[in-house]
């Protein structure tokens, strides 16, 4: 009967994770606040029905703006809040390991995001009703998405990881976000191709979660991209990893 | 079950547990004692995996906490200092967490967390947000996480905290009950708690084990044991000192209290087993003091616990 397995454990910090999302009602007014962005943005900035195409370019190109304050509100609970509680001391000496509850928090966010971009669906009806989608390139694009938002949290996480506060993990997480966005910004690099050499700006731009949303909004998810966030994650999740092992008290 | 060797932690350079070492066994219940910021709490999570040692190890069930962690843990059941829980659940449901992440399924898991609620009188909240819990409510639910499991080891730090005297008797009883096929060690500050419930005692103060012994034995280092107290009334009190002062065996006497004709005294022998108390009746006898009450210290834990401590 006795199941120790990795999955279970997992899938153990991932359901009490989403209760905590779902139990409190700051995950619907996050869910909500999320719809009515996108709406906002993709039908009066973008001008969706103006616009006249039958593709949903006018709305994913918001998601990493939308995505840099929201996902850090997602993120910045789950290790600040076992820290202010304490109940991170019960955490680290149950029989799992450290990247079993880092995997499962992490996971728990990104499915509770994943439902958030799922609400979107009214967007993909619109389209189809207004003209001939590509329903392959929408896809594409969601899962580009879903895998940026990933790499938002994954930061988001490990700021969280870093103190016992929610603020400051917020704030922290947003900093590095932007950095992360703003590296591939036209007017960042313009200026940096001014006077820094070639290789660094191409370096700097690479790091961008924008330039790697670039094809991925248009609805092509070259898997470098794909890569590119999934090596992101991982390399935040395996910081934060230790971050915890390093400071477990306080 | 529960060896402990040379453990020690310093946080910069304030070295908090200082070398120390020791055994449970099965069956046996280990009292830790300590004043305030002696390092019992962190003890128990270097023991638990929570906190890395310095130096030193300790081993559970064969399993040392530096090579083996994840088996070592199985093993013990914790119950941290002010019981830290998830608000956002309800009992149920926070239970039925800590369950699935010690390992268990389907019926088993459910059966595990009936016994455990009846254990430990959670019936009457188990709908309940631990939000909305009482303090005494919230520390009984985080006991029944450590026990839920049946562990070989349990580390209870302070169990009977915010605990009303009922709630405390039943948890010192539990914790009795279970004793007999566990290696339990726990912390507290209760002396009489202590007494009623460990097999020995270790003192820390400093970071430092101070003392190792039974309560029993603790006791006999009190400077009163063996002393024979005695309540009188009329009589000549110091008159009564100088000739039980006279008497063999007997290193001294004094005179505690003195109200109206009541007077109390305390004969200290120079041994612990010296006879002393027939001749004490002898010479009251002579004398024409009326003995309301008389007799032998057993020694207090409180004064020896100072004494070690300071
Ligand atoms: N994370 C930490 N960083 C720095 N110092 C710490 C840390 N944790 C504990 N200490 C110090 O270690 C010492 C021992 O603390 P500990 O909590 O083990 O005491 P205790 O015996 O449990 O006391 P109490 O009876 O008050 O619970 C204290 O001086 C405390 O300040
Ligand atoms: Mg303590």
């Amino acid at each position: 009967m006795k199941a120790n397995n990795s999955l279970s454990n997992i899938h153990a910090i991932m359901k009490r994770e989403m209760a905590g999302y779902f139990g409190s009602p700051v995950a619907y007014v996050f869910l909500v606040i999320f719809l009515m962005l996108v709406g906002f943005f993709t039908f009066y900035i973008s001008n969706f029905f103006e616009m006249g195409q039958a593709d949903l370019q006018g709305f994913f190109q918001w998601h990493p703006w939308i995505f840099l304050f929201l996902i850090p509100a997602v993120a910045m609970r789950l290790w600040a809040e076992e820290r202010r509680m304490g109940t991170i001391e019960l955490l680290l000496t149950f029989p799992i390991t450290i990247w079993e509850v880092i995997l499962g928090k992490f996971l728990a966010g990104w499915l509770f995001i994943g439902v958030g971009l799922a609400l979107t669906f009214p967007m993909v009806i619109t389209v189809g009703y207004l003209g001939n989608p590509d329903l392959g390139a929408i896809f594409c694009s969601y899962l580009g998405s879903l895998l940026m938002a990933g790499a938002f949290l994954s930061v988001g996480a490990m700021t969280s990881s870093l103190t016992r506060s929610q603020v400051v993990a917020f704030i922290i997480a947003i900093v590095i976000c932007l950095f992360f966005i703003l590296a591939g910004f036209a007017p960042v690099t313009n200026v940096l191709s001014g006077w820094a050499p070639a290789w660094l700006v191409n370096m700097v731009s690479k790091m961008s979660f924008l330039s790697h949303f670039m094809s991925i909004q248009r609805g092509v998810l070259d898997l470098r991209d794909a890569v590119y966030y999934l090596s992101v994650i991982f390399f935040m999740l395996f910081v934060n990893g230790v971050v915890i092992l390093n400071r477990r008290t306080s | 079950m529960i060896e402990v060797k040379s453990l020690t932690k310093r946080f910069g350079n304030k070295t908090a547990v200082d070398d120390v070492s020791f055994t449970v066994e099965k069956g046996e219940i280990l009292g830790f004692l300590g004043p305030n910021a002696a390092g019992k709490s962190t003890t128990m999570r270097m023991i638990t995996g929570f906190i890395p040692p310095t130096a030193g190890t300790a081993v559970i069930g064969g399993n040392d906490i530096r090579t083996a962690a994840i088996a070592a843990r199985r093993l013990i059941g914790y119950l941290p200092e002010n019981a830290p829980v998830y608000p956002d659940m309800t009992v149920t449901a926070y239970l039925d967490f800590c369950a699935q992440i010690r390992g268990f399924s389907g019926q088993e898991r459910k059966a595990r967390i009936e016994e455990t609620i009846e254990k430990c009188f959670l019936r009457d909240v188990r709908h309940q947000a631990i939000a909305t819990l009482s303090k005494g409510f919230r520390q009984r639910v985080c006991f029944a996480q450590s026990i839920l499991h049946d562990p070989p080891c349990l580390i209870l730090d302070e169990p009977t905290d915010g605990l009303d005297p009922n709630q405390k008797h039943e948890v010192r009883q539990m914790i009795r009950r279970m004793s007999a096929d566990k290696a339990i060690i726990l912390s507290t500050h209760i002396l009489e708690e202590m007494e009623t419930v460990c097999d020995r005692a270790i003192i820390i103060a400093r970071g430092r084990i101070v003392a190792d012994d039974t309560p029993a034995r603790l006791k006999t280092r009190s400077a009163v044991h063996g002393a024979v107290s005695l309540t009188l009334k009329k009589g000549d009190p110091d008159n009564f000192i100088a000739r039980v002062k006279t008497l063999p065996g007997v290193a001294g006497a004094q005179i505690l209290s003195r109200e109206g004709d009541n007077w109390r005294a305390r004969v200290f022998p120079e041994a612990n087993d010296a006879p002393i108390l027939q001749r004490i009746l002898s010479t009251l006898s002579e004398g024409e003091a009326e003995t309301s009450a008389i007799f032998v210290e057993q020694g207090r834990l409180d004064e020896v616990f100072r004494s070690i401590t300071t």
